[in-house]
């Protein structure tokens, strides 16, 4: 992101101490790490900056995947629910980040890993679906949305995007929830989490799932509780949790809610 | 003189016509035979088929095509330019099957396949391809379709139509005898393309090559013995009618 860019160009310590940390922060460290080296092909993303520390070597651009987005379909429709914390480094770069971008009034996408490539090729995609509604004269669906997208940015495939995106929609055959990444990865399926608090929603998500038929409220609920758990866990996830339902109408953000909030909220129904 | 050689094949006429493409359909009016019924469950294309020379072996001439499980055509024009748009038209149908992950509808394959014909009428150094077609097939969601192009490159619907030779009378002759309620059986419907083809074909049922597609099946080639069933029943049909005819 733009912001980490320049946070590391004019302060090298960030970085630095998050090396340091290594130790003790290890296992979180090398989540990041570990999603990174899937979205490289062993090609580094690295940045030469201004102020080296000496030893000149290449700092990484710090990509999104400090993250907790998640969505899983259910029988009336699709829950998405995202956390908005970016990070650079240990540093908090901002807690207000839209991690759901609003492709067409019925399909919705997720961001994580690089920021702007989400959101880039997302709007692309946003195209080529109306033009496909005007050529056919009937909406896309969310099969052909999601080949589309894996289709553009395979041909950019060890290019050093970063992208793993989750497209969920309601189309003709019902609910839609397709995972697309940068590496050409399309994967159809009733719930996918990612970013580094992903096992903790899943967690959450699975066990809450046992029940077949869900009501919309009982999904929202869920929804809101497994991103909520996963920022507690996970120091890169947290501030709010932005929550979508899409149905047979198109979509609607359900709620914002604070994580503060929510933890106060969920400790009172503890006690 | 450089100039003439790359100077579009099809050009404007000072009254508006684009004599090339109206040359196409005259050929095309020299194409044998081709008659499309669409019914309700079930679709049918019969061509004339041209009789053969005796060393030459049948099967090779084929003017029905499959495009896809879920359509196929007939053409009348020049055979060699319809191979062409065929083998295109196939193409695009498992194109369209990977990046939608969808069988194509009848209406996008029309559309692709007008739109090339539209291209060679643009195109430098390209002339018009010399057919039209009668496309027909059954959409994913189960509606029946038949789609005419023209060597001009438009489309449009139709309940019944034919092209070729003859396809004045041929037409003429459906419209006449079309009846909304026959097309709920799939026999009537079959019978109305064979009624309408044996009007300009020479000696009956021999002549005639007949493929039906029923929803959810795939397209059928109906064999001679087949044929000749249907054309008994007809002639049946016929006899009764002007046994009844002359009763009155």
């Amino acid at each position: 992101m733009a912001l980490a860019n320049v946070l590391q160009s004019e302060s090298v310590d960030f970085s630095n101490y998050g090396r340091k940390c290594r130790g003790f922060t290890s296992s979180l460290y090398e989540t990041e790490l570990g999603l990174e080296s899937v979205g490289g092909d062993n090609l580094s993303f690295a940045v030469r900056t201004a102020c080296s520390d000496g030893d000149g070597s290449e700092r990484k651009i710090q990509f999104l995947h400090g993250t907790t987005t998640l969505a899983f379909k259910f029988q009336h429709g699709v829950i998405v629910a995202v956390d908005s914390r970016a990070t650079a480094g240990a540093y908090i770069a901002s807690q207000t980040v839209k991690k759901v971008i609003e492709i067409n009034p019925y399909l919705l996408g997720t961001m994580a890993g690089g920021a702007a490539d989400c959101s880039f090729w997302e709007r692309l995609l946003a195209r080529q679906c109306r033009v496909y509604e005007l050529r056919n004269k009937e909406r896309i669906s969310v099969a052909a949305a999601s080949k589309l997208l894996a289709n553009m940015v395979y041909q950019y495939k060890g290019m050093g995007l970063s992208m793993g995106t989750m497209v969920c929609g309601w189309d003709k055959t019902g609910p839609g929830l397709y995972y697309v990444d940068s590496e050409g990865n399309r994967v159809c399926g009733d719930l996918f989490a990612v970013g580094s608090g992903s096992m903790y929603a899943y967690g959450i998500v699975d066990s809450g799932l046992k029940q077949k038929d869900l009501t919309v409220e009982e999904a929202c609920d869920l929804g809101c509780r497994a991103i909520y758990q996963a920022t507690y866990r996970d120091a890169y996830s947290g501030g709010q949790v932005n929550l979508y339902h899409v149905h047979s109408e198109g979509w609607n953000r359900v709620s914002q809610s604070d994580v503060l909030l929510l933890h106060q909220q969920y400790q009172a129904e503890k006690a | 003189m450089a100039m003439s050689y790359d100077r579009a094949i099809t050009v404007f006429s000072p009254d508006g016509h684009l004599f090339q493409v109206e040359y196409a359909q005259e050929a095309v009016k020299k194409g044998s035979t081709a008659v499309g019924v669409r019914g309700k469950n079930v679709v049918v294309l019969g061509v004339e088929k041209k009789t053969v020379a005796k060393l030459q072996d049948d099967r090779t001439v084929r003017k029905i095509c499959a495009l896809d499980d879920n359509v196929f055509m007939a053409f009348a024009g020049l055979t060699a330019d319809a191979r062409i748009v065929v083998n295109r038209a196939r193409v695009e149908c498992q194109s369209h099957r990977l990046t939608v992950e969808d069988p194509v509808t009848v209406e996008y394959i029309t559309r692709f396949i007008s739109s090339i014909k539209q291209r060679y009428t643009q195109s430098s150094g390209r002339r018009p391809f010399g057919i039209s077609s009668l496309i027909v097939g059954f959409d994913f969601d189960g509606t029946p379709h038949l789609y005419q192009t023209d060597p001009s490159g438009t489309y449009h619907a139709w309940k019944a139509n034919a092209i070729g030779r003859s396809a004045k009378t041929v037409r003429e002759f459906l419209e006449k005898n079309y009846k909304e309620e026959h097309m709920e059986s799939d026999t009537d419907t079959i019978k109305l393309a064979i009624r309408a083809l044996l009007e300009v074909v020479q000696s009956g049922g021999k002549n005639i090559e007949l493929a039906i597609m029923k929803r959810d099946e795939s397209m059928k080639i109906l064999v001679q013995e087949e044929i000749e069933e249907y054309v008994t029943a007809i002639e049946k049909e016929k006899e009764e009618a002007e046994k009844q005819k002359k009763k009155t």
